[in-house]
């Protein structure tokens, strides 16, 4: 760990994983077999769309939106 | 910022916000769910939809309090009251709190096991039983909860699947007044929870993360699962599947649920309305004191 990576947050349970990036967030997503209408994906506190590219050293959110529901 | 892919858009913050107050504006107004002399109590759990209901009412203009009802699910409870309690204190809201275990010697996890109910038959039991019976006592003329579209869509999933006439009939955006009960909206019904999700965060409205430690299992999940991936190929179908339903068929079977209501009658220990002898809440908590 501590290398050039994605950084991904993960919840329900709460996990981190590292992607190699640039990665766009579509790409992300697919890759993790998570759906795109079951999260928000949150960086540096704030929303970004299917399309953002994100580079090395980025930490990125994964926060699921179905209640009940895990990622 | 955030796309919206039923609706083909993409909306900044700022935008983002006034189509989610928008929707709900045109939710209430158009299914006359609220006036602006209603008091309104807000069913509130600390989660995304809950609060962010109550932040849209007040930010709409209306008498809207929150009720939370600790359920006594362990730390999951104590964390979510404090959620509850920090938007109060943020908004200068008024939060009324209801203890299941202080108040009825009981929490889900014993009541569920005590009475042979999955957990979340014993709780949403409970929740609706407590809305209407909090709301009799406080004077509020509507109960408001959070269902959103993904939750209405995978409930009526779940009843076509059954064919479930009476849960059918009773599925509707607005549930009207009646001998024993008070109102009951869904001011949400509009918003996917990926939205009210994105509006707690582009807002500032903390809420718990984390789910019940009890839904695991939860069939409702399944199907929110399955008609996001349906969702997600093509774009629309669960907000079609709902209000096609609330457009076409409720009227149909409207009837079913209006027959069922009439035959209602007051429990004999607590008042409520039931459909026959002692009420499934009072059976509950009956159970569940032998059982302590």
């Amino acid at each position: 760990m501590g290398h050039a990576a994605v950084k991904v947050l993960l919840r329900n349970p709460r996990r981190a994983l590292e992607v190699p990036g640039p990665v766009t967030v579509a790409s992300l997503l697919a890759h993790l077999d998570i759906s795109r209408e079951a999260v928000l994906v949150i960086v540096d506190g704030t929303l970004v769309t299917g399309d953002s590219v994100l580079d090395d050293s980025v930490s990125v959110e994964i926060r699921p939106v179905i209640s009940g529901g895990s990622v | 910022m955030i796309e919206i892919r039923r609706h083909n858009a993409g909306f900044c913050h700022q935008c983002f916000v006034k189509h989610c107050r928008d929707q709900v504006a045109r939710t209430v107004e158009s299914n006359s769910m609220l006036t602006s002399q209603d008091r309104v109590l807000v069913a509130v759990s600390g989660g995304k939809d809950s609060l962010a209901l109550w932040d849209i009412l007040l930010s709409l203009g209306y008498r809207a309090d929150g009720l939370y009802i600790g359920l006594g699910i362990g730390d999951y409870s104590s964390e979510s009251a404090a959620y509850a309690r920090r938007f109060a204190a943020s908004r200068s809201a008024r939060l009324v709190e209801v203890d299941l275990p202080g108040d009825f010697g009981f929490d889900i996890p014993t009541g569920s096991r005590a009475a042979k109910r999955a957990p979340c038959s014993a709780c949403g039991l409970s929740k609706r039983h407590l809305f209407n019976s909090e709301a009799l006592k406080g004077g509020y003329q509507v109960i408001a909860t959070g269902h959103n579209l993904d939750d209405e869509a995978a409930v009526l999933f779940g009843n076509v699947l059954r064919w479930d006439l009476a849960y059918l009939g009773r599925q509707q955006p607005v549930l009207a007044e009646g001998a024993g009960f008070v109102k009951k909206v869904k001011p949400l019904v509009r918003l996917a929870e990926r939205e009210t999700a994105a509006y707690c965060v582009l807002e500032g409205i903390d809420y718990i993360v984390e789910e019940c430690p009890m839904s695991a299992g939860n069939r409702h999940l399944g199907y929110k699962e399955l008609l996001n991936r349906v969702e997600e190929t093509s774009p629309g179908t669960k907000s079609a599947f709902l209000f096609g339903f609330f457009d076409k068929v409720a009227p149909l079977v409207g009837q079913v649920a209006a027959e069922e209501r009439e035959s209602l009658h007051a429990c004999p220990s607590c008042a409520n309305p039931t459909v026959s002898g002692i009420c499934a809440f009072c059976k509950l908590v009956e159970r569940a004191s032998s059982n302590t």
